[in-house]
């Protein structure tokens, strides 16, 4: 990612640049985030299990040199089922030069759309919170909910970040 | 004094700038109407350790200013008075002014003095508008265009004119006049002195037209001074430019490379080695004779690879005397200072140390000396008093102990006032008791804010420095100790890792993880037997080793994870380690075996783990955790053993 990039980022505005999207599954939902945040995709291996830290964080990978921390978006949102197996993918994302993995279902297109492909994200309530969500995308008959990953991933909720405290992670005293 | 610092120049151009970077940086954030005290700390911080290596390069020009600058933010950081725009834009300017005074001495850009003096007038009169009303007559009386004018009066050995006068004389790298003797008896000299002297007395109010003109003709009068002070300031200049060719000299066989780029070759290096293993793993299951074959070429490139490990590795190490040369300097001009008699001395300056570790105990070690000189060396009729030598004596030592590097800063001073330290504890609201320890009251010390000196001067007693030392060299994985004795002297002793890249540990299986314990703190790995097991209470164990009662915590315990339930083992396996002086007994499931492992951060990409200080790649690939033992020691005699649980 360029730093022009991530300065676009930083001005709330991810979707105007780029309207291409990698297009990745999470239970029946189809869901679309920008390809310029993805680095790679790669299956799911060797995890580190870490303690003391919510379900969905899975864990730390090495990734050639570089411990990259590994989120299990299925058990975050409830959809879809965790298994793991030889088929389970992962997405590296880059977010401001943050590595981090996502374990989704499946990966299936790399989509361009359109701005008249593209709606405002109605404000109902789905499993993802509507703040993360920028809005849909309609290709034929398919439906994509396009995501601001860097926001959601920088989310507290997430709890990859350094903060007071993270959820179900007691500090030492 | 022969030592050239002009080697080291470089350095400190780079450190100032990047800390003139971070200051304006840390102003442009700053909530005005409500600064949080992190903040202005972290901007005082910035400002002083200017001043503290320009101290050290005998830089007075920009000691000047960041003095005056030092000064009102103190007081704001006291709280004493408000954040104003104004102060903030002016505090923006001194940046620039420091900058531009920077690179007067780097590149001999032209340093316009006006504007020196202007901003130095200008702090000044922010920081006593505030405090007009509590002490309107002083306002005037303490000079800080001139800034260091007090000094100049009260204590003539400091000479701060006489290298002013060295820096208009000639843009240099390198301070042209050693001996400040030789100008003080020039007749320029005390011109200067007076003209600035009478000067001073208009000060009261500040046009800064009329203080341009009197530094034209000093400046005039300073040039022909300098070179007619026939034989030292020819010969000094003549070291001058030895010294300038040394440096042009050293550029040609060394290049300046970024840290980033030898720890990407860390990085692929450690890769390499991996793969390496895994190549031989391989031909072993290829038969015997594929393997005989390829033996002899996978020996090779084990040893290469191994070679090239190390070579990077060492890189990355400087010798102490990248840091240890350059305090001669300030400890002359110190000693000087505050009237002094001080010899320094410098022992294992070949003890080699890795480069972000050595970077970062320069601005401590400078306050440890800084200390050991203002308060622990006592004057010299103290001295005379408690029949000591005159010449009192500041050690530096650097030597291997362990897996550590111990650098020492000790004086044959007073030692610390236990007294006092409790007195000043008390005052300052903290919680002691008469019957606490030696150590325990050195510890006070590094409490924020807590300075026993009883006058503010530019050299300690702040109170910035301790806990700024203390937190530093914690953030390097290092611990400092306090030895000291009344009337003996004391001596700060610094511990730290040889590497921030490099650990050895043992690691150790649970379940299906594996984690590292940082060997430094392991005090033996042993098998219990049933009697060497006691419980206490429901939930909390302990065993009874070679006479001492350990608290038994299962690493499991530490870090549950689901699906890996604890199988009960009569005779369980335990890591006792030790820090802090307490000690704990981990039981684990199996050890694994020692390595030698390269510390990842875990932040880069994620985030700080509690009772985990970083992690690291295995042979096979995998992460491991290494454990923070720090962390973990804090837990025992808390109900449930580990809060982290």
């Amino acid at each position: 990612m360029t730093g022009e990039e991530s300065s676009k980022l930083i001005a709330g505005m991810p979707l105007l640049t780029n309207n291409e999207f990698l297009v990745f599954t999470l239970g029946t939902e189809e869901y679309g985030i920008d390809i310029l945040k993805v680095q790679e995709i790669r299956g799911y291996d060797a995890v580190t299990r870490i303690a003391n830290l919510p379900e969905f964080i899975k864990g730390v990978v090495n990734l050639r040199g570089i411990i990259v921390p590994i989120v299990d978006l299925r058990i975050k949102l409830n959809l879809g089922t965790p298994t793991y197996d030889q088929f389970t993918v992962v997405i590296i994302l880059n977010l401001s030069g943050r590595l981090v993995g996502i374990v989704v279902d499946g990966v299936s297109d790399v989509l361009q759309l359109q701005p008249e492909q593209m709606r405002p994200a109605p404000d109902i309530s789905a499993s993802l919170d509507t703040r993360y969500i920028v809005g849909l995308g309609t290709v034929d008959a398919r439906m994509l909910i396009l995501v601001d990953i860097a926001r959601l991933m920088n989310s507290e909720e997430m709890a990859l970040m350094e903060q007071a405290s993270g959820p179900g992670f007691p500090q030492p005293a | 004094m022969t030592i050239d610092l002009s080697q080291f120049y470089q350095v400190f151009f780079e450190e100032a700038d990047e800390l003139l970077s971070t200051m304006e940086r840390l102003l442009l954030d700053l909530d005005v109407a409500n600064p949080t005290s992190d903040d202005l700390d972290a901007i005082f911080r910035a400002a002083h350790s200017i001043k503290g290596g320009a101290g050290t390069f005998g830089f007075t020009d920009m000691i000047e200013v960041t003095h005056v600058l030092e000064n009102l933010l103190d007081r704001l950081r006291k709280k004493e008075m408000p954040v104003t725009d104004t102060m903030v834009s002016a505090f923006l300017e001194a940046g620039d002014v420091i900058r531009m005074q920077l690179d007067g001495h780097r590149i001999g850009a032209e340093v316009r003095q006006e504007e020196v003096t202007r901003i130095c007038v200008r702090l000044t009169e922010l920081t006593h508008a505030g405090a007009v009303s509590s002490q309107p007559t002083t306002a005037a009386a303490p000079d800080p265009g001139y800034g260091l004018f007090e000094d100049l009066a009260s204590d003539p050995g400091y000479g701060f004119f006489a290298d002013e006068v060295a820096a208009e004389a000639g843009p240099l790298d390198t301070p042209v006049v050693q001996d400040k003797g030789d100008l003080a008896s020039d007749p320029g000299y005390g011109f200067f002195a007076d003209e600035v002297a009478a000067e001073a007395g208009q000060l009261g109010t500040p046009v800064v037209q009329d203080r341009v003109p009197p530094t034209e003709p000093v400046r005039q009068t300073a040039e022909p001074a300098a070179q007619s002070a026939p034989p030292s300031a020819t010969s000094e200049s003549g070291k001058v430019r030895r010294a300038q060719e040394g440096v042009s000299g050293a550029a040609e066989t060394s290049i300046r490379v970024s840290v980033e780029k030898v720890d990407q070759l860390i990085n692929l290096v450690g890769e390499l080695v991996i793969t390496q293993a895994m190549l031989t793993q391989s031909a072993h299951c290829l038969g015997e004779n594929v393997f005989e074959a390829m033996q002899g070429s996978l020996h090779q490139l084990e040893r290469n690879s191994r070679d090239l490990q190390e070579v990077i590795m060492s890189v990355r190490m400087l010798p102490m005397s990248f840091v240890f040369s350059r305090f001669p300097r300030m400890v002359r001009d110190l000693a000087a200072k505050l009237g002094k008699q001080v010899e320094l001395k410098i022992l294992g300056e070949g003890t080699e140390l890795d480069k972000g570790v050595i970077e970062k105990i320069i601005d401590p070690l400078t306050h440890l000396i800084r200390n050991s000189l203002d308060h622990g060396i006592e004057s010299q009729d103290k001295r005379e008093r408690a029949g000591k030598a005159l010449k009192g004596t500041v050690t530096l030592n650097a030597f291997h102990q362990g897996g550590n590097i111990v650098v020492e800063v000790s004086d044959d001073g007073a030692g610390l006032d236990r007294t006092r330290i409790l007195a000043k504890a008390r005052e300052k609201g903290l919680d002691v008791r008469e019957e606490m320890t030696d150590q325990d009251v050195w510890a006070l010390i590094f409490e924020a804010g807590f300075s026993t000196a009883e006058a503010i001067t530019d050299v300690s007693g702040r109170g910035v420095g301790m806990d700024v030392v203390k937190r530093n060299i914690s953030a390097l994985g290092g611990r400092i100790e306090i030895h000291s004795l009344a009337g003996l002297g004391s001596r700060f002793s610094i511990r730290l890792p040889l590497t921030m890249a490099i650990l050895d540990g043992l690691s150790v299986g649970v379940g299906q993880q594996i984690y590292i314990i940082p060997l430094s703190y392991i005090v033996e790995s042993m098998q219990l037997t049933a009697q060497d097991q006691r419980s206490i209470s429901r939930d909390g164990h302990m065993i009874h080793v070679r006479g001492e009662y350990v608290p038994l915590v299962p690493l499991r315990a530490l870090f549950p994870l689901s699906g890996e339930d604890s199988v009960d083992s009569e005779q369980p396996i335990v890591v006792i380690i030790e820090a802090e002086n307490r000690k704990i007994a981990l039981q684990v499931d199996e050890l694994l075996g020692q390595h030698q492992v390269v510390i990842k951060s875990l932040e880069s990409n994620f985030r700080k783990l509690a009772g985990v200080s970083g992690a690291t790649i295995m042979g096979d690939g995998r992460v491991a955790l290494i454990l923070d033992v720090i962390a973990l020691m804090q837990a025992p005699g808390q109900k449930n053993q580990l809060s982290l649980v």
